[in-house]
């Protein structure tokens, strides 16, 4: 079953109920009863299994056989049955490598896939899908599909779940439920159903309806301009660390363009994204500023820059906007780059109050970055960055858990940002946004482990 | 922040194939046998005999000399502040009011030797656990309950991204224009700002695993938790006690046999 609704209808907040993780003693109000084989989901909860988005943070041992044993210890299975069904998992979700394998060296999609076996060791009747593909490269989506696929067909279980990129799952459902937001059910039915009589209002509610993505080429406006920034044979490799993070690349970056950056995870693509925007020392080669770019003398590698040369110059969309809140308010979130910049405040606020507007966050103007939803915390990251009114923007995936209507919103600021002569540097799993916006695409490939 | 990155040990050393807890007991014993004594010979010799287990760790000396570098400057630091403020016997040096006498000496590499000795078998102990293996230890063997145990060593497993984090939320700053400047108050400012930022996250990141951990029926009440994990004691572990044992009564007696022994209290 396919859970659906605008950000904001409670959907994660359903299916945390249905897992039995809902604490009464938590909620301000709380009413109804969620009953899973006709007992109240809290203690039913051995009957449901969750999954979460980001895996890095739900294993929970260094290696993956007793990650999966981890749950079937606490829910007192036998000793001797916990190895067997270890391994059932594991090869129900066709993960790769042995029960030896450290968790910290797989890949997003292979934790995902782990996490995954960890659930299904539990057997549960109930399995719940919180945007699991979220994270992952298209690749990493691929694979965890087919095990859903391969799971759902073996074991029998009923599935919910939650994505954002409805297209992504929409063949493994047999039944879309659509959430009004302040209660109640907007429809119910077969995909097909939901989606004829339902679609246009859940699209234009925001919802990724499939076939009614509001993709529109943008094309640039004027030919490319002069180099901004360059970098040669760029490497990196962590401290102790036996094989290179980023293995050498060379990237240009001219005014007027726009270019995606993609390929797998662990590629390299954010490392080298932090070292064009000189926010890390390469290892290895050289990221330097053009003369178009007008830096600071005298010159020097863009690792060394002053961060008040930087904010006026370029601006960065961090991978987690959580890394980025610097203030207190989203308001001043904004103000504080021009600021530094050099701005006066009449201007600074001018700007966010335009960027506020722009971006659907003026309701929130006053309210605690921290508080906000990830997507709305992914706009003001890019808010943020586009404060100063950059000449470079280097941004690592800025249209993260947007609906359909915010990344239309995304497209079109960063789409007037290359018009007014701005280079983008877009690192992104997202192919809708490489066909809207990209003039050309760098696709980087996965390192040799 | 590389110190918050866990040492990952070697399976195949040879102390790796202790029970933890038998570690964590010897270390005790050599811990309790120094205690007992103020002397330089004692924990010389002991010092010895722990540096030639460091072969047995099947961790390079580089390595553990990196990650412990802490220690070896609190050892140091411990043996000048003694050089300086303990008085008597022969001067051997001066400087103004600062006096460098023959007891100072003596205390300085007594102090050091000890703190040295005392800690080396804890590092040790750190270099060739698992650490999953010493939670089931403690759980099995002490009794430790499960919900602290496992719960700790989740949370370590975060640890490696906190140190992420932290790298991440600076370079965040300078992307701002916030970086720290010249002077010392920016620093400490900027600082200030950075823990508070990466705490932010760390509770973050524990409410998703404790999350993740409650989804899989951690801390779930009702069902006595299984072990899919033995951690028995063997017979090596028990003449691993006895050695340990021997060795620091063996180092005892040769510091008693040269009248160097000397208890605290005397």
């Amino acid at each position: 079953m396919l859970l659906l609704g605008r950000s904001g209808a409670g959907k994660s907040t359903l299916l945390a109920a249905l897992a039995g993780l809902l604490d009464p003693s938590d909620a301000g109000e709380q009413e109804g009863a969620v009953l899973l084989d006709g007992r109240a989901a809290r203690e039913a909860r051995a009957r449901a299994g969750l999954v979460l988005q980001d895996p890095e943070s739900a294993l929970v041992m260094g290696r993956a056989g007793d990650d999966v044993a981890f749950g079937l210890e606490n829910r007192g299975v036998a000793p001797a049955e916990i190895w067997p069904r270890v391994d059932e998992a594991l090869a129900a979700v066709g993960f790769p490598y042995g029960r030896d394998a450290a968790t910290s060296a797989l890949s997003g999609g292979e934790q995902q896939r782990l996490a995954l076996a960890g659930i299904v060791a539990l057997r549960p009747g109930l399995l719940l899908l919180d945007e699991v593909t979220a994270n992952l490269d298209p690749a990493g989506v691929a694979l965890v599909r087919e095990v859903l696929a391969d799971v759902l067909g073996s074991t029998g279980a009923t599935a919910v779940i939650v994505e954002h990129r409805v297209e992504q799952v929409v063949g493994l459902a047999t039944r879309a439920v659509v959430l009004e937001p302040g209660g109640g059910v907007l429809a119910d039915g077969s995909p097909a159903e939901v989606f004829g009589s339902q679609g246009a209002g859940l699209a234009a509610a925001g919802v990724w309806v499939p076939g009614r993505h509001p993709a529109v080429r943008r094309e640039a406006t004027a030919p490319a301009g002069p180099d901004l920034v360059r970098g040669q044979a760029v490497r990196f490799r962590y401290p102790a660390a036996s094989r290179d993070a980023l293995a050498p690349t060379d990237l240009d970056l001219r005014a007027g363009t726009a270019v995606a950056l993609t390929g797998p995870n662990g590629a390299g693509k954010s490392t080298l994204a932090l070292a064009m925007a000189g926010l890390l020392r390469p290892t290895g080669g050289e990221v330097r500023a053009q003369p178009a770019l007008d830096p600071p003398q005298p010159p020097r590698p863009l690792w060394r820059w002053r961060g008040r040369d930087l904010v006026s110059r370029i601006g960065t969309v961090f991978q987690d906007p959580e890394h980025q809140i610097v203030t207190a308010t989203v308001r001043d979130e904004l103000t504080i780059g021009p600021r530094r910049a050099g701005a006066t405040d009449a201007a600074a606020g001018a700007r966010a109050d335009e960027l506020l507007e722009r971006l659907g966050l003026a309701r929130l103007a006053g309210a605690n970055p921290h508080t906000l939803s990830g997507g709305e915390k992914r706009r003001l990251s890019v808010a943020t960055a586009v404060a100063t009114s950059p000449r470079v923007v280097v941004a690592d995936e800025p249209t993260f858990g947007q609906d359909s209507r915010t990344w239309a919103e995304l497209v079109e600021l960063l789409a007037d940002l290359r018009d007014a002569g701005c280079g983008l540097l877009l690192v992104t799993h997202d192919e809708t946004l490489v066909e809207a916006l990209a003039d050309r695409t760098v696709t980087m490939t996965s390192l040799p482990r | 922040m590389s110190v918050l990155v866990p040492l990952a040990p070697n399976p195949d050393a040879a102390l790796a194939r202790f029970n933890p807890v038998a570690k964590i007991a010897a270390a005790g014993i050599v811990m309790v046998g120094l205690l007992l004594t103020l002397d330089p010979v004692t924990p010389a010799l002991l010092l010895g005999l722990e540096l030639l287990l460091v072969p047995a760790t099947g961790v390079s000396v580089a390595v553990l000399a990196r990650r412990t570098w802490p220690l070896l400057v609190g050892a140091a630091g411990v043996a000048v502040a003694n050089l300086i403020v303990v008085d008597g016997g022969e001067t051997l040096w001066s400087l103004g009011p600062l006096e460098v006498t023959s007891d100072g000496v003596d205390a300085a590499v007594a102090v050091s030797l000890r703190v040295l000795a005392i800690a080396l078998p804890g590092i040790l102990v750190l270099a060739t656990t698992n650490p999953m293996d010493l939670a089931d230890a403690l759980v099995q063997r002490w009794h430790l309950p499960a919900r602290f145990a496992y719960g700790a060593l989740a949370a370590l497993r975060l640890l490696p991204l906190l140190a992420n984090d932290w790298a991440q939320v600076s370079r965040a700053r300078r992307a701002r224009g916030l970086d720290p400047g010249r002077s010392p108050v920016g620093h400490l400012r900027a600082f200030a700002a950075q823990v508070l930022a990466v705490l932010v996250a760390a509770v973050r990141r524990g409410v998703r695993l404790a999350t993740a951990m409650e989804a899989r029926g951690f801390g779930a009440t009702g069902v006595p938790r299984t072990m899919a994990r033995e951690q028995p004691l063997l017979a090596r572990d028990w003449w691993l006690l006895a050695g340990t044992t021997a060795a620091v009564l063996a180092a005892t007696a040769v510091s008693v046999a040269v009248g160097a022994w000397r208890p605290p209290f005397a």
